[in-house]
């Protein structure tokens, strides 16, 4: 009830909103125009997505489309948690036969944790042979990024950003604890586990600490699992891996020493010891978290200017950390049934195949696009983030980029990670022991996937 | 002549009458009952969905009924949702009726207009807004916290919402605020319908303010009373929306404030139609029952 009623409000601010922005350039005139070279279009995009980052790349960089082909784009915005975004997804998808055309879901997001759930179905169509992408418009995306939503040789999905993640830390608070902030001798200190614990204990002398909360180190342990989350004989068994299960012990280590502040991710104390002045050494982010989450949490909100002097902007640097990791990723698909090919064609080239938007995304914010010529040229120039004290991370990115694996990715894994965090809590928090967490973790594991089961027990 | 006329107007009253009520059982029929039975349908049957796979609808009888008694949780969720009630039920019902009978005592003569007003307000906000209110002010941040660290109360600040007497404490204390007036309002109205004649002739005898309030106030009251008491139990065993956003779907700690309508909402992820079915119409059993219960008990003293 509380999704939908969620979805239904979202859906229609963003009406509204559109509306409000479109009816000063009267794109109805220019639609009735158009429609005799695109006869085959319709008039409205509906594009399904969980937050606002695909929605301000559109319209920072691809909005003009709209004109072109005579079509309204509407977003339909509900959140990825609990599932809510898939389900109601799933559901809009499952009535695209019957729904009339300006209805139909026309391009839909997805997360690498459950993208291959899409990629898999007949629900998205092929970006080649289906839209008309070429592979030559597509060499310049980074491989992983086209592996990952290819099945049985057809590309699925594309996307605009890789999403190499690293640590970063607070360059005041690096001063401090380790007496420099330069990002080399920084990693130096940090380039294995071993050594990431001994600068927790000093920056916890020092009134620091380490990890903001249980859940920053999660995807860092998560990206090197030898085996994807659901497997076994049957297929349907909940596999634990060995890195999980290092997080477990790693996060319960640093909440008994007090290395971190206690804080479950997206909950607003985790998001305040991102904000001016805590006493937060460091973040494990990837690089839409870089620019999409930590950049508007140190400015303290997202109405101060982007420049040295809102909050804590410009005392920030990264570096490669103890392990390499991704996370997240937004992938744009196509969905079955639109009949908005030609403007879902154009969306696609410009947001993931143009190099020159590509470059301006990068050199506007701080996201790494999906071009792998443009970023190792940005990687050699002497570009600089001011947001990063003068550092220029595209130098980390385009190095910690091409060794992404995203091969052991699940259907699975947005609701399998998102429990095991939830019911590990608990644990952190001393109020379970270890294998009651493990139960409960089960326990909200088979209400949501009633397939899956846990191992057997020897 | 005159016979028929007679006949023909009784029989269209009673026509009217009927006609009348067809809009409601219409929407009952549509809303209500159909669903219900559906529900009951579907709990014999396997049907979820596996990614965008459907499976099923299989038939298979009790299978689902089977599976949730082997579940030692059910008793649990149970537990946690009695506990949680009966946590905000008893301070709802203790302060209500005082403050009922305080504002229909003919002496203390109260104007009682703004104070109903008042104390109904928390229930016209939306439960999910209330909770979501909570949510903000018990937070690990939040101002609670906060204002226990400046008083100096508390060193560290306290996780209200990772212990299990304070996310229930919460629940119950949100419920209580929620719906204390509207029970105030209701057992005022039972006090107000008893006779004052009653109460004058109590005070000429001497009664003192407790024995009028337990020898004529309560005994006529309780027609009321049980109403309050059965819409209250079975409100309180559906108890969902408050519990299910302050811990956001998740029941923590260690599902000790998960209550049985948030077990079901979690197998509406996967739209698991049978096992949810199953569990609705356990409850939906259980209801009836334990308010037949209720009712029976404390009317049978009557006769």
């Amino acid at each position: 009830m509380r999704r939908k009623l969620l979805s239904v409000m979202l859906a229609a601010t963003m009406v509204v909103g559109l509306t409000g922005c479109g009816s000063g350039s009267k794109d109805s005139g220019s639609s009735t125009t158009s429609k005799g070279d695109s006869s085959a279009e319709g008039k409205v995009v509906n594009i399904y997505t969980w937050n606002e980052e695909f929605i301000d790349r559109y319209k920072a960089y691809a909005q003009d489309l709209e004109k072109k082909h005579g079509v309204k784009v509407q977003f339909v915005t509900v959140a990825n948690e609990n599932n809510a975004y898939q389900d109601n997804l799933d559901n809009a998808l499952k009535e695209q036969a019957s729904a009339s055309d300006d209805e139909k879901v026309d391009v839909f997001l997805m997360e690498a944790d459950y993208a291959s759930k899409y990629t898999k179905s007949d629900y998205t169509l092929d970006v080649v042979n289906d839209i008309g992408l070429t592979e030559d418009d597509l060499k310049d995306q980074y491989q992983y990024t086209k592996d990952v939503v290819t099945v049985d040789g057809k590309l699925k999905a594309v996307t605009w950003q890789a999403t190499p993640g690293m640590f970063v830390y607070r360059r005041s608070a690096a001063k401090k604890i380790l007496g420099t902030d330069d990002p080399k001798k920084v990693q130096k200190q940090l380039s294995d586990w071993d050594k990431f614990d001994a600068v927790a204990q000093k920056a916890k002398e020092k009134g620091y600490a380490m990890l903001s909360g249980y859940d920053d180190s999660y995807r860092v342990f998560s990206s090197h699992v030898s085996a994807p989350w659901v497997g076994g004989d049957d297929g349907k068994t909940i596999i634990i891996d060995d890195n999980i299960w290092k997080w477990v012990e790693q996060t319960k280590n640093y909440t008994d020493k007090g290395y971190n502040n206690k804080t479950t991710l997206w909950s607003d104390d985790w998001s305040a010891d991102q904000g001016p002045g805590a006493k937060v050494f460091g973040y494990f982010y990837s690089t839409w978290g870089i620019d999409f989450t930590l950049k508007n949490n140190a400015k303290g909100g997202e109405k101060f200017p982007d420049k040295v002097g809102s909050g804590d902007f410009g005392d920030f640097a990264t570096c490669y950390g103890p392990s390499g990791f991704y996370w997240g990723g937004t992938w744009i698909a196509a969905a079955n049934g639109t009949d908005n090919i030609p403007f879902i064609k154009d969306l696609m080239l410009r947001l993931t195949c143009d190099a020159d938007t590509m470059k301006k995304i990068s050199k506007d914010t701080l996201d790494f696009t999906n071009n792998q010529p443009a970023m190792e040229a940005y990687a050699k120039s002497d570009y600089k983030s001011d947001f990063l004290g003068g550092q220029n991370n595209f130098e980390l990115y385009a190095e910690i980029a091409p060794t992404i694996d995203m091969s052991n990715i699940s259907d699975y894994d947005q609701g399998l990670n998102e429990a095991f965090q939830n019911a590990f809590h608990d644990y952190f928090e001393g109020k379970v022991d270890k294998d009651t967490a493990l139960q409960n973790f089960y326990k909200a594991a088979k209400e949501k996937y009633p397939s899956l089961h846990e191992p057997e027990k020897d | 002549m005159s016979k028929t006329t007679t006949k023909h107007k009784k029989v269209s009253y009673a026509k009217w009458g009927y006609i009348f009520l067809i809009p409601f059982f219409l929407v009952y029929a549509v809303f209500s009952f159909i669903p219900m039975i559906t529900t009951f349908y579907y709990s014999f049957f396997e049907r979820y969905l596996d990614g965008l796979e459907e499976i099923g609808p299989t038939f298979v009888g009790f299978d689902n009924y089977i599976t949730l008694f082997q579940n030692p949780d059910l008793l649990k969720y149970a537990a946690n949702t009695v506990i949680m009630w009966v946590l905000g039920f008893l301070p709802q019902i203790i302060i209500s009726l005082l403050f009922a009978a305080w504002f229909t005592n003919n002496r203390l003569k109260l104007k009682s207009g703004f104070f109903k007003i008042v104390i109904y307000m928390p229930n016209l906000i939306m439960a999910s807004a209330f909770s979501m209110l909570f949510f903000a002010l018990f937070a690990n941040a939040g101002p609670i916290n906060n204002i226990l660290l400046k008083l100096g109360i508390i060193k560290e600040s306290y996780h209200f919402l990772n212990t299990t007497a304070g996310t229930r404490g919460i629940v119950a204390l949100m419920n209580f605020l929620m719906w204390f007036g509207n029970t105030t309002i209701l057992l005022m109205s039972g006090m107000m319908g008893i006779d004052p004649a009653l109460f004058e002739a109590a005070e000429v005898d001497g009664a003192t303010p407790f024995q009028v309030f337990s020898r004529i106030t309560m005994p006529l009251l309780k027609p009321i009373f049980v109403y309050v008491l059965v819409t209250s139990l079975i409100g309180g065993l559906q108890m969902f929306d408050v519990p299910q956003i302050l811990t956001n779907g998740k029941g923590t700690p260690n599902r000790t404030s998960m209550t049985l309508i948030m077990y079901l909402n979690n197998h509406l992820f996967s739209e698991n139609y049978g096992m949810a079915g199953a569990i609705s119409v356990l409850l939906f059993i259980v209801t009836s029952l334990l308010s037949l219960f209720v009712f029976k008990s404390l009317m049978a003293q009557r006769k």
